[in-house]
């Protein structure tokens, strides 16, 4: 009834980086695949072909395939992006060179360890409900404004895949800095009627350089999130509120 | 040798195992989560839908409670399921719900007035009370008799996991990611921890605890064609299975989803067509209400399944270079509701298939065909989440068959499964550690250590012709035609033949690179192995079972045969060197069932080989109720069908209008 692909056909060239830090003979160097593009094919596809048909050493993440858990952030072309999403297609002269994304700690060829630094951010920004008041679940729950749930969950749709700290500059500098994914997580828990904390309380947490007045507003975070979450108004936000505090 | 102790050990970081973690941490103990990835990266995230808790705050959930949900999950279980661990189950489903509310799940509330909504291809309008005002949202979905499946848009799972992965971290659980369990440290009578794998540098370490925890999720990646993510292999199942003591309940029961898209074979969510969906052929004809007057598109999973396939090989399919498809088609539900409600399908169909589902027409239709989804079969727990057979062994959600599912999961109940589980089974695992000193004997686990690092050695050490990555494909092939949807005598034996050839063919490979370290093909020879025993339960259990129970349909056998078949099946791996497993069965009794087998409301009615007990029971049932009008509901289910539950999570839950009733 209609076509759902029309690509494919063409040989294309996946470039990878190739390094392995924990083999002290390992020289990081760029190698190349040649493989046949196929209708359809996302960097997925592609990189599993190359893993079990042509090279059983090169290492790489993904777990969803799907675009939802935020595992296969890569460099696709000089530009982060979840590459599971990626397809080969969108690139005309069919070469690819993909990259490990940066600001994480590589594990080996395109897959870094994204784990400690989320888990640390979590815990640095303490990105999770505070509240003191006993609750008893079997009682109905507390009612919320459907508008402002809504709100919040568009916020909460946030999957920790890396991008935004990978785009941006201050990241660079300050290698502590929580990134648009942590100052999105407080602007989140800020609005949830379910957390006692007032301002101050989060101006102790992100009240520094580290923190929201790290960013330069460059925008990098906000023009790769592969979720489209409004990153710049929330960290303005943040930071007119914060600026308040003192 | 490496060694980290913990009180609580749990091999899992998804809903299941985090929100284990938080019980053992809630009694004070040291808890330690190993997952193969990020845990917020689980398999869990992936889930769209929604939750499945009698809440009963929207006006189509009104009447709902515990005893609707218990009728639902029962019979969409095609009475495979443990009636006890329901009935704990739905229970619970409420208090977690709001648990999760208390943790920041921001669910999807109700506005208080009028609402159009889609029902049976039609605009209804619909009005919500003023009391329902900004409490907890549902929806409808297969095989429910009210809309109870609570949601944040379609990224349900994602909300959920990042609320418990976050109160997790809140509470000091710790997690080690990137860590693989590769097998269960015990003696002839208890577990006492794992052999992982650090999947960065290739170090074994030995997790030694007080009590070990299961919950590593279904093993669909044994199937060619899986709506699972890329870890979903069963690897925590198999190494309960490697324990020749631990045994697995139900591993053929599997269950097909009618609506992963073609050809990535990526879910788009039952939600699509319990907000009002519906299912087209080639001609771009609604199929479902000619084979299924009752329910249509939302009768359970493996009856829509079927009923697509069917209508398939009727020669109604849509052919395509990937082979017949039928269609999915939402944009009758309008643009405003998909862009708010179902944006990561809009967004999956728009990436991976450049078609927009808000589209009018036969523009915005999804190809859809049903693939494998979910594994009802696990490890055989006790309703405490026990293994029925090994002391300090637990485990929940996914990977566990304390039975809650029978032989069809209903849509909304495995999310749901996780966290309950994880309340329920995490405070059960949770008494066990605490009462329990560490009494773990040096000598085991150097043994357990020296076997796992010789066996890697062995692999490494291998010099024949096989390929790791073409035994994989193949296997997953098998499992594709033979142990699918439609199954048969001669597939199946044909099935578990290949199958252990495979097996043996998996010490017959040469592994490249002959590193321990970061080595991805070593990865796959110690995984395919393990993938190889659960798809020989898988298919064994699919071929001695002979009759057709919810997703296991027998094209041989074509009734649900409750006079000889109303049993569990229970698999063991005897010795290390065997090649199939053993066969066993737990018998169900109708005696104790609160709702006994009967005709489900949906799929064949003519199909059923009744049991008399079935009749006697009912009748039973029938007369105490006759004979004891006084009772309220919960008064006479304690006295049909008693279950006990751990904490607080048997009292009532409350609701508006019927408070506590």
């Amino acid at each position: 009834m209609h076509r759902v692909y029309e690509d494919g056909g063409r040989e294309i060239v996946l470039t990878i980086f190739r390094h392995n830090p924990n083999d002290e003979d390992s020289i990081p160097h760029f190698q190349d695949y040649p493989i046949i593009e196929r209708p359809g094919m996302t960097l997925y596809i592609a990189l599993t072909q190359i893993y079990t048909s042509m090279d059983h050493d090169v290492s790489f993440d993904f777990v969803c395939r799907a675009g939802i858990c935020g595992s296969c952030a890569m460099v696709v072309n000089g530009k982060p992006r979840l590459a599971c999403r990626t397809l080969t297609s969108e690139f005309s002269e069919g070469k690819i060179t993909l990259l490990p994304l940066p600001t994480f700690q590589h594990i080996k060829d395109l897959s870094v360890d994204t784990g400690t630094f989320m888990n640390a951010m979590t815990k640095r920004v303490e990105g999770w409900i505070v509240n003191n008041s006993p609750q008893d679940i079997s009682t109905i729950e507390k009612p919320i404004d459907p508008e402002l749930s809504d709100e919040i969950f568009e916020l909460d749709r946030c999957i920790e895949c890396g991008i935004c700290l990978a785009s941006c500059a201050t990241k660079v500098m300050r290698p502590n800095f929580v990134g648009a994914v942590g100052l999105n997580r407080v602007a989140r828990f800020s609005l949830d009627p379910h957390d006692s904390r007032s301002d101050e309380e989060f101006y102790e947490l992100i009240g520094d350089d580290d923190g929201i007045f790290g960013c330069m507003s460059f925008m990098g975070c906000q023009d790769h999130c592969p979720k489209h979450l409004p990153l710049q108004k929330q960290i303005a936000y943040m930071r007119n509120k914060m600026v308040k505090v003192r | 040798m490496k060694i980290i102790y913990s009180d609580a050990l749990i091999v899992g970081g998804g809903l299941a195992g985090l929100r284990s973690a938080i019980a053992t941490k809630e009694k004070g103990l040291d808890t330690i989560v190993i997952s193969m990835v990020p845990v917020k990266r689980s398999h869990s995230v992936a889930a769209q839908g929604g939750m499945q808790a009698a809440l009963a705050n929207s006006v189509m959930g009104e009447g709902d409670n515990e005893d609707v949900h218990f009728a639902d999950t029962v019979k969409g279980s095609d009475w495979g399921c443990d009636q006890e661990v329901a009935r704990m189950f739905v229970a619970t489903a409420p208090k977690a719900i709001r648990e999760l509310a208390n943790w920041g799940v921001p669910w999807s509330r109700i506005s208080a007035g009028e609402r159009t909504v889609i029902m049976n291809g039609q605009k209804e309008i619909i009005q919500e009370s003023q009391d329902a005002h900004g409490l907890i949202n549902a929806r409808d979905f297969g095989g429910t008799k009210k809309w109870r499946t609570c949601y944040t848009s379609d990224a349900t799972g994602h909300t959920m996991l990042y609320a418990v992965a976050n109160e997790a971290l809140r509470r000091n659980v710790i997690i080690h990611d990137r860590k693989e369990a590769i097998s269960i440290i015990h003696d002839e009578k208890k577990a006492i921890g794992v052999i992982a794998r650090d999947l960065v540098n290739g170090e074994l370490i030995a997790y030694v605890a007080k009590g070990t925890m299961i919950a590593t999720g279904g093993y669909g990646r044994i199937y060619k064609q899986s709506t699972n993510a890329i870890i979903c292999k069963g690897i925590g199942t198999a190494i309960a299975l490697e324990t020749g003591i631990a045994t697995l309940g139900n591993m053929e029961a599997v269950q097909f989803h009618p609506t992963p898209i073609v050809p990535s074979a990526i879910l788009l969510t039952e939600g699509c067509r319990g907000d009002g969906g519906v299912l087209r052929d080639k001609d771009g004809y609604r199929f479902m209400p000619d084979y299924e007057p009752e329910k249509k598109e939302l009768a359970s999973r493996d009856v829509v399944s079927r009923r697509m396939i069917q209508h398939i090989r009727a020669g109604k399919g849509v052919p395509s270079p990937y082979g017949e498809h039928l269609w999915l088609d939402i944009s009758i539900l309008g643009r405003k509701h998909i862009e708010k409600n179902l944006r990561d399908v809009q967004d999956i169909a728009k990436t991976f298939n450049g078609i927009d589902p808000a589209d009018e027409g036969s523009k915005g239709w999804m190809p859809v065909l049903p693939m494998q989804h979910y594994s009802m079969g696990g490890v055989r727990t006790k309703p405490t989440g026990e293994s029925t057979t090994l002391d300090g062994l637990f485990a929940a959600g996914e990977a566990a068959c304390w039975d809650l599912h029978g032989f069809n999961r209903l849509g909304g109940n495995s999310v749901s499964e996780a966290v309950v589980s994880g309340m329920i089974v995490g405070e059960h695992f949770a008494t066990y550690c605490k009462e329990r000193n560490l009494n773990a004997n040096t000598s085991v686990i150097s043994k357990f250590m020296q076997k796992q690092s010789d066996y890697l050695n062995e692999i490494l050490a291998y010099n024949g012709k096989e390929n790791i990555f073409d035994i994989k494909d193949e296997m997953r092939s098998i499992m594709q035609e033979e142990v699918g949807i439609f199954r048969n005598e001669e597939g199946l034996q044909r099935a578990v033949k290949r199958l252990e050839e495979l097996l043996i063919m998996t010490k017959q490979i040469n592994v490249k690179s002959k590193i321990r370290g970061n080595n991805p093909e070593l990865n796959e020879a110690y995984r395919v192995p393990k993938m190889l025993k659960i798809a020989l339960c898988v298919a064994k259990g699919a071929l001695e079972r002979r009759e057709s129970r919810g997703a296991h349909y027998r094209e041989d056998y074509i009734k649900r045969d409750d006079l000889n078949w109303l049993k569990r099946t229970i698999t063991r791996w005897e010795a290390p060197e065997a090649t199939t497993p053993t066969i066993s069965y737990e018998e169900l009794d109708i005696a104790k069932m609160e709702l006994p087998p009967a005709f489900r409301g949906y799929g064949r009615k003519d199909s059923i080989i009744e049991h008399p007990q079935s009749m006697e029971r009912t009748q039973e049932i029938e007369a105490f109720k006759a004979t004891h009008p006084d009772m309220d509901r919960f008064e006479l289910q304690e006295q049909l069908m008693p279950f006990e539950l751990p904490l607080d999570y048997k009292k009532k839950n409350q609701r508006i209008g019927a408070e506590y009733a």
